[in-house]
Parts: structure tokens; C-alpha cells; sequence
């Protein structure tokens, strides 16, 4: 198995960060940035499991479980979230759900 | 001992009734504070009788040491000598009768027990005030009864006039109050002590007659009893007063208030004799006072205001007197005033009561057929008023005015004064009983006169007092003779004695004759407001309003005078005043506050991706910031 550069981990793991990044705060559906921030969160699972393999650590592969325990949590009450708000307002348009204005 | 309980059984009754409020049947209330006042006026009795067996006819009681100032100490210490006996005989007796009437004039009051507490606080604060051996606690009574005035003058304070009219009279009054306690600090950092008896001693021995600083403390004192008794420029708030319910008049008019300024230059006799520019001035203001009052009192449609206009001219004559040096006199007629005056206010107040709430005169009249008992009760009070032969009134006026021509502080001048002043005194009291008792009625409602025994009663003993109040003339004239012997011995000691030359004979057959003269002008200039209307047709009786008679129903335009003078400069500075400095710089922090709410509430669009991107940016730039 060839190694990977930990330079190329990383800049995947930046793409992915900057896509889902630009999909949170260009996106009005409120599923799709739920969505962009799964990727996102799975970018920065991808650079502990680059910087674990690096340093032959398993702290890395820990983290990452629990990143994805945590998106899994996430989105089982994000989806719900999703749903009340779509009975309730009849739409997913983030724009329109801004009753939090000052 | 009597005597140190003397001035608390009211003070008592008025916690009680504070306490209890609403709880407190009428007849609990009525008992309580009414008991309260005559247990005083009884006690004051015996101490009186007591007083006379006492050799120095002094009587003092130490209670506590209320505080220290430097060496000299301020004793909650009760002083009875002759002045002040008159004087708690007349707030007790007259106060307990006053409160007796009250307790039947209030019944119908949601807030009698409110009332029936102010008044006995009135009472508490008044003698305190006659009774205080030193300056401070007198002073202490002086405010009481300055306080207790605002709350009785405001007692309907759901009308905003009373409302008003309160804040006048305790605005007006602290004028003179202020002048008064500049005295007190005067008199406290040139002698050194507040004991009243101490400072005419040390007065007279450290000051000549004629002293600049005796002149500058006896001018302050003057401002307060100025205030306090409604003379010359602070005797706006007196007509104003009358807001209050009758009772409360009564109270302030005969028994209280307006005499404590009287009372407090016959207690500093002892300065005021050290400087006799003062002294005509006192005498001064007093003829002016009396002359003004009895010319607003002429043109007053509202019974109650001229009853009120008559007090401050009878006030007057008090100041006459004891400018004149006269000191026995004037506190003389103090009492007699506030036997007549206090039957006259609550004989009115029964009047109001009968007409539904009625003070208009020229909506009275032809009440002598329907209300002959309080008639001839007003009548009596009137004659009294008048100085007619033979009631209390005529011994003490005309006392007053036998002692002014010869007196070198008052004069010729004065005495001229006093007689027109009687002369006026006469003919409103013959316009205001035409007006409201002869003639046809002009009443829109039934008049009912279903008054119960406790408002009758205490009239009767009244107008007894008003009618035979002269009896006391040498009861009073052994008590005072004690308090202001002294201050004649030195006076004469100083070469200065107030009588200069001996008065003609005739003044005293004018001054007899002069109120008689009034009554028979007012027979023929006032024929109209007597007679009946149907020997004229169609006449009504209305109030002529002209420039002339305008001009004395307001008071000779003193309000007008100071709206323009005081009232209306001081608000144009206040609201100049407004956007001063420190305002400003208090008002930027406010805008300072706003400016960053205002930045806040815009950073909070509400709009998640925008949070977001600020987010991504945040962190970008503060990465950049740490790795570069």
C-alpha cells in the first residue's frame, strides 16, 4: 500500500471543507445546507484520519467515530427540526425563517 | 406630668387611626380622635389652673435631650408660661370643638379615619409648636403644621385643583420657612444657643437697641411669620386654602396655622423690641395686610374665600398689635378671633352642607327663613367679627386700636388703617349676610337642615365664646403680663419707650362708632342683595363682573403678579435649564447606548448563511492572524 502525501489528504479534505462551506451559506433549502454541513463534517473526519496514519496514533480513527456519532445524532434531530418546520411555515427557504432578527 | 402627656394623646389617636384606617367603625374613629383632642383640651385646663399657683408662672418638663450642638443642647423640653397657655387653651378647646364638628360634617367620607388622623397631627404639630422651649422644636411644630396643611388643603386630592391649591399654600409657606430657618442658624452662630428664654436673655445683654445683626434676625423672623400667618407678599395661598373641607378652614383659620406666626414674634418679643424698624414694619404689614383683605374681601362671591380674606385682615390686626408693642392685645385677639372664626366656618360649612355643596353667595339668600338657627349663629359670629359693643371681638380690636396711636413703632397713620379697616370689615360682613341669608333665594336645590346634634353643639358653645370671649379679657391680660413684663422693664431700661405721646379722646368714640357706620352704608349700598324681588320685577341679583370688581376678586392681582414675576421666569429658566451641559453629557451616554444597540440589532438579520459566512471569515482572518 503506497502511502499517501499527508499534503494531499489535506487539500481533499479542504475542498471538501470549502465546498461544503460554500453549500452552507450559498444554499436557501434548508435540507441542502443540513447537507453541505455533512460534508463538511466528513472533511474534517478525513484530515483526522490523515493526521492519525501520519503519526501512526489512534486518536485519529477515535475522533473520527465520534464525528460521525455526532453527525448521526445531528441529523436524526436536524431532519426532525426540518419537518416541524415545514408543517409549520410551509417552506424550507432559510430566508424566510428568520423570526431570530434583532 | 399633665403636661408632658399634653401634647401625645393626639399623637396617639393619630397612629391609632393611621393603623386601623378603614377597620375603624365611625364611632370608633369619632371616639378615638375626637376623645384624643379633648383629653388635651381638658389637661391643658388643669395645667392652666396650676400655672396660676406657681410663683415664676413657668412651667417646664424636660422629656428627653433630643441632641447636642457643640456645648449648647437641644431638649425635647415643654415650656408653659402665660403666652403659651393662651395659646394651648385656644388649640385644644377650640381644635377639640372643631373636631367634634368635623366627626358629623365628614361622616358620609370614605376616608374619615384618614381625615380624623391628619387633623389630630395638625393638633400635635401646633402645640409642640406653642409648647417648645427652644427654637428647633418649635421650628419642628412649624413644619408639622406646615405638612398637616398640605395633606388637609389636598384632602380631595382627586380634583387637581386641591391638588394645586395644597402645593400653593405649602410652596408659599416654606418661602417664610426659609427666611425662619436662616434665622435659627443666625440667632445659633451669634449667641450659641436655641433656648428661647436664653436668647432674650443673651440678646439683650450683648445687643443694644438698634443692632444690625437683632435687625437682620428680627427681619427673618418676621419672613417666617409672614409666611406662616398669610401677610402682605406671601398671603396668596390663604384663599386657595379653601379647598379643603370646611372643618379644615376652620382648623387653619381659628386654632392653627395662620396664628403660629403670630405666635412666634409675641414668643421673640425679646429680639423684636432690639430693633424697632422691624417692629413697624410688622406693624406696617399688618395695616396693609388688613386694608388689602378687607378690599378683596368686598368683591368675593364664594362665602368660604370671604371668610378666608376676613381672617387675613383679622391677622392683621394682630400683627398691628404687636408691632405696635401692644403684645398682650394681639395675642388677645387671636384668641377672641378664633372663637368667632372657628363659629363662623363651621356655621358656613353646615350652610354648604345644606345647599348641596353650594359656596356661591349669589346662589344663596333668603336663608334666615329657612335655617334660622344657623343664622342667628352666623349672625353672631358676625357681630363678633364686626367688633360690635359688647362680644369678644370688641374688647380685643378695640384694644388693639386704642394702643396703636400712641405707640412710636405704629402711629397716626396706622391707626387710620385700622379704623378703615374696620370700617371695611363691617360693610363685606353686612354684603356676605344680605347676600346669603336675606332676600329671595336663588337656590337651585331643596335646602335641608337635618343637622345632627354633633354639628349643632359645638356651634352653641362657640358663639357662647364668641359672645362672652371679652370675660377673658383679665385672665388673659394676669397670664400675659408674665411673659412680656420683662421685655418692658428693659425696653424702658433702654431708654426706649414705646409710648411717646398721649392719644386725643375722640379716637376711642370713631372707633366705637366706625363699624356702626359700615353697617349702615351697607343697609342703603347693598338694599338690592336684602330686599326681596318682588318689590322689584324680574330683578335678579347676579355679580356684577367689571375690571374694577375683578381686579379685588382676585386678591388685588397679587397671583396674577407673581404668575408673572416668579412663576412664569422661573419656568422659562427651567425650561432653558433643560438642555444644559450636564444634561448633554448625561443624554450622550444615553446616545452612546442607543448607537450600539442599534449596530447590535443589525448584526442580528436572523439570517443563518449570513451568520455563516461571517463565521468563515472570522475564522479565516484570525487564522491568518495566528499563522502569519
Amino acid at each position: 500500500m503506497i502511502a499517501l502525501p499527508f499534503e494531499h489528504i489535506l487539500i481533499l479534505a479542504t475542498t471538501l471543507f470549502l465546498i461544503g462551506f460554500v453549500g452552507v451559506i450559498s444554499r436557501k433549502n434548508t435540507l441542502f445546507i443540513l447537507m453541505s454541513l455533512e460534508v463538511m463534517l466528513n472533511a474534517v473526519g478525513i484530515a483526522f484520519i490523515g493526521a492519525g496514519s501520519v503519526w501512526q496514533q489512534a486518536d485519529g480513527q477515535v475522533m473520527f467515530i465520534l464525528i460521525l456519532t455526532l453527525a448521526a445524532a445531528e441529523v436524526a434531530l436536524g431532519l426532525a427540526l426540518l419537518i416541524r418546520l415545514q408543517r409549520k411555515f410551509q417552506s424550507l427557504d432559510i430566508d424566510i425563517l428568520n423570526k431570530l432578527r434583532g | 406630668m399633665i403636661l408632658s402627656w399634653l401634647p401625645f394623646y393626639p399623637l396617639i389617636s393619630f397612629f391609632i387611626l393611621i393603623i386601623f384606617g378603614k377597620r375603624l367603625s365611625w364611632l370608633m374613629a369619632t371616639i378615638v380622635s375626637v376623645g384624643a383632642v379633648t383629653l388635651s383640651a381638658l389637661s391643658s385646663f388643669i395645667v392652666i389652673q396650676q400655672l396660676a399657683q406657681i410663683d415664676n408662672h413657668i412651667i417646664t418638663v424636660q422629656l428627653w435631650q433630643w441632641f447636642s450642638l457643640g456645648t449648647a443642647q437641644v431638649n425635647f423640653t415643654l415650656y408653659l408660661d402665660g403666652l403659651s397657655a393662651v395659646m394651648i387653651s385656644v388649640v385644644t378647646g377650640i381644635g377639640a370643638l372643631i373636631h367634634l364638628y368635623a366627626a358629623g360634617y365628614m361622616k358620609e367620607d370614605e376616608n374619615f379615619s384618614r381625615f380624623m388622623a391628619y387633623m389630630n397631627l395638625f393638633i400635635v404639630a401646633m402645640l409642640l409648636l406653642v409648647l417648645g422651649d427652644n427654637l428647633v422644636l418649635l421650628y419642628l411644630g412649624w413644619e408639622g403644621v406646615g405638612l398637616c396643611s398640605f395633606l388637609l388643603i389636598g384632602f380631595w386630592y382627586q380634583d387637581p385643583a386641591n391638588a394645586m391649591a395644597a402645593k400653593k399654600a405649602f410652596i408659599v409657606t416654606r418661602i417664610g420657612d426659609t427666611a425662619m430657618a436662616i434665622a435659627l442658624f443666625m440667632l445659633f452662630s451669634t449667641l450659641g444657643d436655641l433656648n428661647i428664654a436664653n436668647i432674650t436673655e443673651l440678646a439683650q445683654q450683648q445687643w443694644l437697641v438698634g443692632d444690625d445683626k437683632a435687625y437682620w434676625i428680627a427681619l427673618l423672623l418676621l419672613g417666617g411669620a409672614v409666611g406662616k400667618s398669610a401677610q402682605l407678599p406671601l398671603q396668596t395661598w390663604l384663599p386657595d386654602a379653601m379647598a379643603g373641607p370646611t372643618p379644615v378652614s376652620a382648623l387653619i383659620h381659628a386654632a392653627t396655622m395662620v396664628t403660629a406666626g403670630v405666635y412666634l414674634i409675641a414668643r421673640m418679643h425679646g429680639i423684636f423690641l432690639l430693633s424697632p424698624e422691624v417692629m413697624s414694619y410688622v406693624a406696617w404689614i399688618g395695616g396693609l395686610t388688613l386694608l388689602l383683605a378687607g378690599f378683596a374681601a368686598l368683591a368675593q362671591t364664594d362665602i368660604k374665600r370671604v371668610l378666608a380674606y376676613s381672617t387675613m385682615s383679622q391677622i392683621g390686626y394682630m400683627m398691628l398689635a404687636l408691632g405696635a408693642g401692644a403684645w398682650s392685645e394681639g395675642v388677645f385677639h387671636l384668641m377672641t378671633h378664633a372663637f368667632f372664626k372657628a363659629l363662623l366656618f363651621l356655621t358656613a360649612g353646615s350652610i354648604i352642607l345644606a345647599l348641596h355643596h353650594q359656596q356661591n353667595l349669589f346662589k344663596m339668600g333668603g336663608l334666615a327663613r329657612k335655617l334660622p338657627i344657623e343664622t342667628s349663629l352666623f349672625a353672631i359670629g358676625l357681630i363678633a367679627l364686626i367688633a360690635l359693643p359688647g362680644t369678644s371681638g370688641f374688647y380685643s380690636k378695640e384694644a388693639i386700636i386704642d394702643s396703636l396711636w400712641s405707640s412710636s413703632t405704629a402711629g397716626a397713620a396706622l391707626w387710620w388703617c385700622a379704623i378703615l379697616g374696620a370700617f371695611l370689615t363691617s360693610v363685606y360682613s353686612c354684603r356676605l349676610f344680605f347676600l346669603a341669608f336675606l332676600g329671595e333665594s336663588r337656590s337651585e336645590h331643596q335646602v335641608k337642615d337635618d343637622f345632627s346634634a354633633i354639628m349643632r353643639w359645638p356651634l352653641f358653645l362657640l358663639a357662647l365664646l364668641a359672645l362672652l370671649g371679652g370675660l377673658f379679657a383679665n385672665m388673659v391680660e394676669i397670664n400675659l403680663s408674665n411673659v412680656f413684663v420683662d421685655s418692658v422693664s428693659s425696653a424702658q431700661a433702654s431708654s426706649h419707650s414705646l409710648v411717646t405721646e398721649s392719644s386725643p379722646h375722640w379716637l376711642h368714640y370713631v372707633a366705637i362708632v366706625t363699624p356702626f357706620i359700615g353697617i349702615v352704608f351697607s343697609w342703603f349700598y347693598f338694599a338690592d342683595y336684602r330686599q326681596t324681588s318682588h318689590s322689584k320685577t324680574n330683578h335678579e341679583v347676579q355679580y356684577t363682573a367689571n375690571n374694577f370688581s375683578d381686579f379685588f376678586l382676585n386678591g388685588l392681582g397679587f397671583d396674577a403678579l407673581y404668575q408673572r414675576l416668579i412663576v412664569n421666569p422661573y419656568c422659562f429658566l427651567a425650561k432653558l435649564n433643560r438642555r444644559d451641559i450636564f444634561d448633554q453629557i448625561i443624554m450622550s451616554s444615553r446616545w452612546y447606548v442607543d448607537l450600539w444597540r442599534e449596530a447590535l440589532v443589525a448584526s442580528q438579520t436572523g439570517s443563518l448563511r449570513w451568520y455563516a459566512a461571517t463565521l468563515g471569515v472570522a475564522v479565516v482572518f484570525l487564522l491568518g492572524v495566528v499563522l502569519l
